[in-house]
């Protein structure tokens, strides 16, 4: 292609009448030809053009080459440049084109106060828009629930089987190791604490009561926001994403009945279940410990429990479970629904779900005991 | 295309298999410098492995590609599975990076590859998106915000964006509408008239082939049937290509096409 073969960066001579080009103009040289594009400035009408030396020329280059001798010059290449091929002037006549618009036109940016200002506004409108769309979203799966509910032709029996299995069994295991560590973890801080009264017989209590009334169903429900609510958010919004969920409108069908339901039954079936394995394996580590720590036989153990603690600690504890579950699988659910094509637009959702959840979990325990406080239950 | 000619890229006996499933046996094709090939076949003829495997992204069981390549440009991809040329590659779906606007898009290969500033790379990325006719508001979009034709326009940019010689384009008019694809037609022949290109197109669309392709190769029985002019395709002695060329199809687009050349002189 290189009339002489060899392979040298683009130059500009300027000679008395003319102005010769020659060398490669390519992308390899971009930066360094570009430096000399500016130096140069753009060329005067009146100076003849030599090509002939020209060795490589492609869209980088051409584009220079444009910004060099000025986009109206490159109209009338084909009588100024007799010498120039028909491929070459092709080129530089498309790219002369492309540049005529004005390309670096760029939208004004506002100082750094406004747009300061006009993120919050944003952050701000959005945590409200949130909030609505989830207390909509609630509504629609109520209704959608309270319509399906009486019509067992219309349950999605194995769908809901398998989300059982999905989050309910499959969790089953990381929820009884974390709650048996934590059930040990509260038994140490029982009986290093208490020790100091000589009340060291009242770990049993204080492991048996967190457990029951909080720690049992705040892991587990923690650790479904992290597995489900994050599981849920990712498969609807990849189906949103591939426009599954839209397919499966226009077929007439309801995707909150056939998506959502499922998911939200599943989990306020699987949550109690899991709250209960938690509370029975937090109070196995507590007394693991109290065994080997404190001698307090497992015989003793259960005795002082079924002295101390009534059984409305355990209904306290659990009769949050099901509240927890369908705001995690709701708050999962909607999330995915609002992924909008992009595989970025799945992960923020996702982890907006994981951390939307999780903050309403510990938001609505909070104002459980407060309220339960309150009642003296 | 004269056979005199020497091949740009050549196969030879290029077998693709996935498991007990073969897609290719013997595959021979040649792909000369500067000629749109289109390429068809009926679906699962492995039209997109072919394309896959030329480009790398696909291990052939057994075959040679051999590439003439122009020592002016050294290849850009250190991978030795990939095709010893510069290449640029349209998918299916444009591909184009979603977390990334379309102007960003085109400057990736020139800021990792070519090494340009970001600055200057984004530039020359808004040329290109020009220069597949693309406005210059769009170039600060997302993908997500772009309609189908402005996408593939996009994507095209992109594989433009290091001056390929050798374009792979898969199925660029699916999803267009007429005008779009006629546009989107008419510019790869610009283009390649321009930039001095090698197209390597896959299509199912017949207008494309009347109207831009300059030889045409057939998949079938796990090889290239026939790769020749389009008249001397259309008339091969195989039912399932006298089907596609001579069905309603392929006699609307054969109408259209001589009616535009005709326009044309």
């Amino acid at each position: 292609m290189t009339p002489s073969g060899t392979h040298v960066q683009g130059q500009i001579k300027t000679e008395a009448d003319r102005i010769v080009l020659c060398g490669d103009w390519t992308l390899a040289h971009y930066e360094a030809l570009r430096r000399l594009v500016i130096a140069e400035g753009q060329l005067a009408d009146n100076r003849s053009l030599d090509w002939r030396e020209l060795g490589e020329l492609d869209t980088a280059g051409a584009s220079l080459l444009v910004d060099l001798i000025g986009n109206e010059r490159c109209r009338d290449l084909s009588t100024t440049a007799p010498d120039l091929s028909a491929s070459r002037r092709a080129l530089l006549e498309t790219v002369a084109e492309a540049q005529r618009q004005d390309l670096d036109a760029r939208p004004r940016t506002p100082n750094m106060a406004v747009e300061f200002l006009e993120d919050v506004g944003k952050r701000a409108e959005s945590i409200w828009r949130q909030q609505a769309t989830l207390a909509g979203f609630v509504g629609l799966t109520l209704t959608t629930l309270a319509s399906v509910i009486f019509r067992p032709q219309r349950w999605r029996i194995t769908a809901l089987a398998v989300q059982i299995k999905q989050t309910g069994l499959d969790a089953m295991p990381i929820v009884a190791l974390l709650t048996f560590l934590v059930g040990a973890v509260v038994a140490f801080l029982g009986a290093t604490v208490l020790r100091e009264f000589g009340a060291t017989i009242y770990t049993v209590d204080l492991v048996a009561y967190s457990f029951l009334r909080e720690f049992g169903v705040l892991l587990a429900a923690i650790l479904l926001a992290g597995r489900t609510a994050s599981a849920f958010a990712a498969q609807l919004g990849s189906m949103k994403a591939n426009e599954e969920i839209d397919a499966i409108r226009a077929l007439g069908l309801n995707p909150i009945e056939l998506l959502v339901l499922p998911r939200v039954i599943a989990m306020i079936i699987t949550l109690p279940i899991l709250t209960f394995v938690g509370m029975v394996s937090g109070i196995l580590g507590g007394m693991l410990v109290c065994a080997l720590t404190l001698d307090i036989t497992p015989l003793q153990f259960v005795r002082i429990i079924e002295r101390d603690i009534s059984v409305e600690h355990f209904f306290v504890g659990i009769s949050k479970a099901p509240v927890f579950a369908f705001v995690i699988a709701v708050i999962g659910c909607v999330e995915g629904f609002k992924v909008t094509g992009s595989a970025e637009s799945v992960g923020e959702h996702t982890t907006s779900s994981v951390v939307q959840s999780i903050f309403m979990v510990i938001l609505l325990n909070a104002i459980a005991a407060l309220f339960f406080m309150e009642m003296d239950w | 295309m004269s056979d005199t000619q020497t091949a740009f890229i050549s196969v030879r006996g290029l077998c693709n298999r996935f498991g007990s499933h073969s897609v290719h046996e013997n595959l021979d094709l040649d792909i000369y410098r500067g000629e749109i090939l289109g390429v068809v076949g009926g679906s699962g003829t492995g039209k997109s492995v072919l394309m896959r495997t030329l480009i790398g992204l696909n291990v052939p069981a057994e075959g040679r590609i051999e590439v003439v390549s122009s020592a002016a440009k050294p290849p850009p991809n250190p991978d030795p599975a990939m095709l010893a040329c510069n290449f640029g590659v349209l998918f299916q779906h444009g591909a184009l990076f979603s977390s990334l606007t379309l102007q960003e898009n085109v400057a990736v290969p020139l800021i990792e590859q070519a090494g340009l500033k970001r600055e200057h790379a984004e530039h020359l990325a808004r040329v290109k998106l020009a220069m597949v006719g693309l406005p210059p508001e769009a170039a600060l979009n997302y993908p997500a915000e772009l309609s189908g034709g402005m996408i593939k326009r996009g994507a095209l940019a992109r594989a433009l964006a290091l001056d390929p010689d050798l374009l792979f384009l898969d199925e660029p008019t699916a999803g267009l509408d007429p005008i779009g694809a006629a546009d989107f037609d008419r510019l790869i022949v610009t283009l390649r008239d321009a930039l001095d290109l090698t197209v390597f197109l896959v299509t199912h669309d017949l207008d494309t082939l009347y109207t831009s392709c300059d030889r045409i190769a057939v998949l079938a029985q796990q090889r290239v049937q026939v790769a020749d002019t389009l008249e001397r395709v259309a008339e091969f002695d195989d039912p399932w290509i006298h089907d596609y060329f001579h069905g309603p199809r392929g006699r609307a687009a054969q109408t259209a096409a001589r009616r535009q050349t005709t326009r044309g002189h």
